[in-house]
């Protein structure tokens, strides 16, 4: 810490004043944030179908996990997509924003038109997402379909659903991915590029030796936006079929518990740390990454 | 040196930028042409035809029958205040730790960071229970409950939105410098007057980036609804269009029709405040 940055002794009522500013909002997000988190945590070791209130809850141990990990059908797909989905949107819409960012990180006439067209679906909630990609991809009537002459029921066959949607959140992410990359380009020294270029690099290596390393910690941050995004996908496939027929997911099989057809809440909290559980390393990773570099500047 | 080369390198480009434009574009359009057709014209010749006519009955049909006015309503009275009580929130903490070293600043604004990253989905069970066993004096919620209120939808929207914008926001003013704090501590102002005369009238542009952008997520937001409100009627716009996806079922055009119009509030903030937008997002990312 700087040194003009020491705190200032405060007067009584300043105090007060300072202890009110920081303690309501933080009450608040510790209530209904962190709180429910560490419920989830204790109630997923117990069973309670919420009907006759707290005192009926039971304790019994590891139970719930057991029974999700051996037979609860729907876990281990549901999980399975949950880990395709985090892929596909690392591999194929995080590059595809990588290079739409660095073609349109110059002077380009028509560049700013370009970057919004390809930004425009980020605004468009993934509920709104599924609606208007379900007009493209129907059997009969859709563009898709029609366009290649192919008699394919992208949405309902359950080899390939999956892909069908995650084109469709891939269509939206990109977009997002791109700005977060043209931002750590623009933030960049462009006296580091002249100085490759001096030194006979061509732009293939500029790229990979001079502006990828540069980029390692908006990347690391993408990323993880990136994974926290896939765990939470929800929305597109709820309108679509509820998550159902090859669409399920972990955010689906929680929920369904508390507005689908059982209200198991010790199963739905456990199966909300096993989700818990795979984004906390992604966040850690994530508050590494900008405190890190919050204590150097 | 020759000129050609660079100049068939910019054709290229053009050309590749100009085709995936068109092809990001495609949905959309597509979107827009079946919510202009008829009916009658669609059942008979298919969507992929040549239209005899256009006509804007579909959004006059959609506007009224799912009472899209309605849910608009519903949502502006969400979005509103959750978006300004978020940002005086989180301006409030983000000044306290930006101006005064509490030792456990850092360990604060990363809870409120690592709040916001956490899926929904691993509290929203808890939290589901919390709000129906929450009771509320009947001018607060209609259903006595902070369950299935819009109450208590904005107050999760406040809580769980308020990590992004502290730590957005304690970025920025660090930026501000401490001499105008501490001006204004000579001459006798209060904690509060430095904040609320000195330091937030320095943040409007962040500020005008961040409501922009949280009001879009506010807008946008699905799950919360979904599940903390019961009743259709109290649902907001993106919520309730899960129901209208139901009534319309048969009607293509007609859920184009929906759909765009659902998305206009959001479309009109790109174009309008665009700049607000690019700049909330990638303010969290590099250094405001």
């Amino acid at each position: 810490m700087r040194n003009r940055n020491r705190a200032t002794a405060l007067a009584g009522g300043d105090r007060l004043v300072v202890a009110l500013m920081l303690g309501i909002p933080t009450l608040l997000h510790v209530a209904l944030v962190w709180l429910p988190a560490l419920a989830s945590v204790g109630l997923s070791f117990t069973e309670w179908d919420g009907i006759g209130g707290l005192a009926d809850i039971h304790w019994v141990g590891v139970q719930n996990y057991v029974d999700i990990f051996t037979h609860y059908p729907r876990f281990w797909p549901a999980l399975q997509h949950n880990l395709v989905w985090l892929l596909f949107l690392i591999v194929l819409p995080t590059g595809f924003g990588l290079l739409l960012a660095v073609l349109l990180d110059r002077r380009l006439r028509f560049g700013a038109l370009y970057q919004s067209v390809l930004y425009l679906p980020m605004v468009l909630s993934l509920a709104l997402v599924g609606f208007i990609w379900q007009l493209v991809y129907q059997p009969d009537q859709g563009l898709l379909n029609n366009l290649a002459g192919l008699h394919v029921n992208w949405l309902g066959d359950p080899d390939i659903n999956l892909y069908a949607v995650l084109v469709a959140a891939g269509w939206r992410h990109a977009g997002y991915v791109m700005l977060l990359f043209l931002a750590g380009l623009k933030a960049m020294d462009p006296a580091l590029k002249e100085a490759a270029a001096l030194d006979g690099a061509n732009s293939w290596q500029t790229f990979w030796r001079v502006t990828l390393p540069v980029l390692r910690p908006i990347t690391i941050i993408v990323l993880v936006v990136t994974v926290i995004e896939a765990l939470r996908a929800y929305d597109i496939v709820y309108i679509l079929n509820k998550g159902r027929n090859g669409l399920e997911l972990l955010s689906i099989l929680i929920t369904d518990n508390i507005i689908g057809e059982a209200s198991r809440i010790g199963w739905g909290s456990a199966l909300a740390v096993v989700l818990l559980a795979i984004s906390l390393g992604f966040i850690i990773t994530y508050l590494v990454q900008v405190f890190r570099r919050e204590e150097r500047s | 040196m020759s000129t050609l080369r660079p100049n068939a390198g910019r054709v290229a480009l053009h050309t590749f930028l100009v085709l995936t434009c068109l092809v990001w574009l495609a949905p959309l359009l597509w979107a827009v042409f079946a919510s202009l057709r008829g009916y009658a014209d669609t059942a008979t010749h298919g969507y992929f035809s040549w239209p005899s006519t256009l006509t804007l009955d579909n959004f006059a049909n959609a506007w009224t029958q799912a009472d899209l006015p309605h849910y608009y309503l519903n949502t502006l009275f969400v979005a509103v205040p959750a978006v300004l009580v978020t940002l005086l929130f989180s301006s409030l903490v983000a000044f306290v730790l930006s101006r005064f070293s509490f030792r456990f600043n850092l360990l604060l604004l990363m809870l409120f960071t690592a709040g916001n990253l956490l899926p929904q989905q691993v509290i929203v069970v808890p939290l589901y229970r919390l709000y129906l066993l929450t009771p509320l004096p009947g001018w607060l919620s209609d259903s006595g409950y902070l369950l299935d209120s819009q109450f208590g939808l904005v107050l999760i929207h406040v809580a769980f939105q308020s990590g992004f914008c502290t730590f957005v926001l304690s970025n920025y003013m660090r930026t501000i410098p401490h001499e105008l704090t501490e001006a204004a501590r000579v001459d006798g102002a209060g904690v509060f007057r430095q904040y609320w005369q000195v330091v937030l009238p320095l943040c409007r542009p962040a500020l005008a980036a961040l409501a922009t952008l949280e009001f879009t997520w506010v807008y946008n937001d699905f799950l919360w609804a979904i599940v903390l409100i019961q009743t259709g009627d109290r649902m907001p716009i993106t919520s309730a269009l899960n129901n209208l996806g139901g009534q319309f079922f048969t009607d293509n055009n007609l859920v184009a029709a929906g759909s765009l119009l659902a998305a206009l509030p959001t479309l009109v903030v790109f174009f309008a405040l665009q700049r607000q937008f690019v700049g909330g997002l990638t303010l969290g990312s590099t250094k405001g």
